[in-house]
């Protein structure tokens, strides 16, 4: 028995090759030691290129490796457990507690194997709730050397941004005579400028194919969208990174082109502001069987990728600084300074307009509603949630709010979750599809 | 009235001494939600600064702005505004420390009429050599903010003379707080939290006549109760002076502690140097870190071991504000920290009412414990 199909649909052509370079980074980890290349761990969020001036390296993003173990509960639980066991709380972030108790366990998820010990943390004092102090964590309980920058979200903060963006510039500018200090190697500027260059085009890349998903029907749905983003927020500052959002983005265009669905019976589109419940994933493909295409999440829009908020209420795809007409990078200062230039002018920078944006993007991903997270244990994306709820009503944008964790399965109340969508599709007008 | 009844009463007629304070001298009253708010610049301009403090009562007006996922304090703070209890605040300002307490500020400055607000970039990087020409600055333009709004410049000499007022009062307040490594504290733990939290609460010079008042009068003050075990306060915000008190009801002394409300607020002075707003930065940078600016090395726990050393405590108290990332991360590493010294610890959640049935069980089985130590 199936259900009579809208639109045509068919798998994505580089979904194989997305695979690969997701778990090729994640053997790349475990491997990094015995390729001799650098291991260096700390904030995915952050200025990942920077290690590039040192060779070949390997990134190992703290919140993509939590997001990973939380959709394994039997290895989720393992790790939590272990991490309160040393008394971390339940209520901190369930990505650090992933990756904290996975190295206490000595278990690296992707291989079972021992943990790989890294070289050096590198971090980015991010949400003032924990991420500096996650790595300094790492930093005591393995006697690695830590260096963490200080670049908050933005809240609009008062005073002038001049200073502010060379507060940054000067951190990063000792971040990497320190990288040279502890690793004993030189620091190639030309990697750098290289290492950027990709950065900003893929998460230029990235956040069109984003955008592109405004087409009727999607091209492309959030559970899958999900095994994409991963490509941007672990490996950006790499070609290859680039190679596949080029891939990517040129087979959007011609599933929109063709009107090839993700979702054959999309008829209801829904959208999200912040990171899924990683162990639920598959509330996504339940609602599917109301017509349910979940189009997109603005965390990962604007976080691993870029867009514009214009003033005008439109999203648009960014475009990598040399189109936007900054001098080119040539040297380490002006490397540097393209950098701090282009995270101050994201969208998830220094000054962040969360309200604004979410009724732009569902305005711009023609939604009929938006299904917003209250992710217990993130305070940092929780900030004004109750106001973006009312933000979006107030636009004319039906909204509701459900709550779970997005790292941690044991706050995970799927059966609430599933009775709080269908209660809010049931006032869209939104039942379940009839079988045939 | 001696000088603890004096502080007693600012803190239970707070918002009547702020609004007779605003009559009297025609000045404009700041509420700040952080001890990194640099209150010497606000009182350089002639405003009266004060901390806003929660009431300690349940509520629900705030769950249609903050989810119960942020520390009580910080919901219990914007219970006050919402409710209108600091209807006679002319601005807010609000210095970056954690995520919780700035939701506070930003849900007060769009939910809550007031004049003047102000979101000051302090920075976490405290460690890093950029800090401190970087706040410099950041504190020229919060001047220059507050200039504009007051319609008044402020000066040099201001400046100078609100950095000795405030060096006087930490002074002063150290000192007082030297009393109390006596074997028999003159004072107790819920004394020296009123002089604290009075001290937040009103003006500086006025704080520092009672406190010169209090040092005179702690020398013959002779205390009926024997001092106990010697404890040690250590967590976040903590202004719960009812629970100090009945803590030590129960046959014990806090001699020292080590939050937001007390050697946190004031331990460190400004050292003057050329530029006052620059020593009012080296200040902020070099003081007593809270945890989310105590990073990548650590200078916090060095800091409370030897305060718990000077002051001979024999317990340890761990005040945890429920749901507070930042001071979560340090509770692993203070509870080793004390075991490995041989000073137990009692860990305590607290929201902003206190089970004392619960909690007083637990607080005695754990004097019973120090006590059976100490024999």
């Amino acid at each position: 028995m199936t259900v009579e199909a809208k639109y045509k649909t068919k798998p994505l052509d580089c979904w194989k090759r997305a695979k690969e370079l997701v778990l090729e980074h994640y053997m790349n980890i475990a491997k990094a030691k015995e390729q001799a290349k650098l291991l260096v761990s700390g904030c995915a969020a952050s200025c990942l290129a920077l290690p590039a001036g040192l060779g070949d390296f390997v990134f190992m993003g703290g919140e993509p490796y939590g997001a990973m173990v939380a959709h394994d509960p039997s290895f989720s639980i393992q790790a939590m457990e272990a991490a309160e066991a040393r008394g971390y709380a339940r209520d901190m972030c369930g990505y650090m507690r992933n990756y904290l108790g996975s190295m206490f366990l000595d278990k690296y998820y992707f291989t079972g194997g021992p943990w790989p010990k890294a070289d050096f943390c590198f971090g980015r004092s991010f949400c003032d709730a924990g991420h500096a102090s996650w790595y300094r964590a790492v930093h005591e309980y393995e006697g690695i050397p830590y260096f963490c920058y200080d670049e908050p979200q933005g809240f609009n903060w008062s005073g002038s941004a001049e200073q502010k963006m060379e507060y940054l510039a000067g951190q990063l500018f000792d971040g990497i005579e320190w990288m040279e200090r502890v690793t004993g190697r030189k620091y190639d500027d030309e990697k750098l400028i290289e290492a950027l260059k990709n950065f900003f085009r893929t998460e230029a890349l990235w956040g069109e194919v984003c955008l592109l998903n405004a087409a009727i029907p999607a091209p492309l749905d959030l559970k899958s969208m999900l095994s994409l983003m991963p490509i941007s927020m672990l490996r950006r500052h790499e070609k290859c990174a680039v190679d596949f959002m080029l891939t990517l983005r040129d087979e959007v265009k011609d599933r929109i082109a063709n009107g090839i669905a993700a979702v054959a019976t999309e008829r209801c589109r829904l959208a999200t502001n912040a990171p899924p419940p990683w162990s639920f994933l598959k509330m996504f493909r339940y609602f599917e069987g109301y017509g349910v295409c979940f189009v997109g999440t603005l965390v990962y829009t604007i976080n691993s990728g870029e867009v514009k908020f214009l003033d005008d209420g439109t999203v648009v795809p960014a475009v990598p600084p040399e189109e936007r007409g900054w001098p080119l990078m040539k040297d380490r200062e002006s490397a540097v300074r393209t950098l701090v230039r282009w995270l101050f002018e994201h969208p998830f920078g220094f000054h962040v307009e969360w309200d604004r944006y979410l009724v732009s993007i569902a305005r711009h991903w023609k939604v009929d509603g938006m299904a917003l997270f209250l992710n217990r244990g993130c305070p940092l994306m929780n900030t004004g949630l109750q106001d973006s709820k009312r933000a979006l009503q107030e636009a004319g944008i039906p909204a509701t709010i459900y709550e779970g964790n997005f790292a941690d399965c044991r706050d995970v109340d799927e059966a609430l979750i599933v009775d709080r969508m269908e209660t809010f599709l049931e006032g869209l007008g939104v039942s379940r599809l009839a079988v045939s | 009235m001696g000088a603890i009844e004096e502080f007693e009463k600012v803190i239970a007629g707070r918002h009547q001494y702020a609004q007779e304070w605003k009559q009297k001298n025609g000045g404009k009253v700041v509420g700040w939600l952080c001890t990194y708010v640099p209150e010497e610049i606000i009182y350089a301009a002639g405003m009266l600064p004060v901390r806003i403090l929660g009431s300690h009562e349940t509520q629900d007006v705030t769950d249609a702005y903050i989810s119960t996922i942020y520390c009580p304090f910080c919901r219990d703070v914007l219970a006050q505004g919402l409710k209108g209890r600091y209807s006679y605040l002319d601005g807010i300002v609000h210095a970056r420390s954690c995520v919780h307490i700035r939701n506070t500020f930003v849900n007060w400055k769009n939910h809550v009429p007031i004049d003047f607000t102000y979101l000051m970039f302090m920075p976490a990087h405290v460690q890093s050599p950029r800090a401190k020409p970087f706040l410099t600055k950041e504190y020229r333009d919060f001047k220059e903010a507050l200039e504009v709004w007051n319609g008044k410049p402020i000066s040099h000499d201001a400046l100078n003379k609100a950095i000795e007022v405030y060096n006087t009062n930490r002074r002063l307040m150290k000192q007082v707080y030297e009393l109390r490594k006596n074997v028999n504290p003159p004072i107790t733990g819920a004394e020296a939290m009123k002089m604290v939290i009075a001290g937040q609460l009103m003006d500086k010079e006025e704080h520092n006549r009672l406190l010169r008042l209090l040092i005179e009068e702690l020398p013959s003050r002779r205390s009926e109760r024997e001092a106990g075990p010697r404890l040690m306060l250590i967590g976040s915000e903590m202004d719960d002076i009812e629970f100090v008190r009945l803590v030590e009801g129960l046959g014990a002394t806090f001699v020292i502690d080590e939050h937001c409300s007390g050697t946190r607020y004031f331990w460190d002075e400004v050292s003057p140097e050329g530029d006052p707003l620059a020593a009012i930065a080296a200040r902020y940078i070099d003081r007593i870190p809270c945890p989310p600016k105590d990073w990548p090395e650590r200078r916090r726990l060095p800091f409370i071991l030897k305060l718990a050393k000077e002051y001979n405590v024999q317990g340890v108290l761990l005040y945890q504000q429920k749901f507070c990332d930042p001071h979560e991360f340090d509770i692993p590493a203070l509870q080793q920290m004390f075991k490995a010294n041989n000073i137990p610890t009692l860990f305590l959640e607290f929201d902003v009412t206190v089970p004392w049935g619960q909690f007083r069980t637990r607080v005695e089985a754990f004097l019973e414990t120090i006590a059976l130590e100490l024999v």
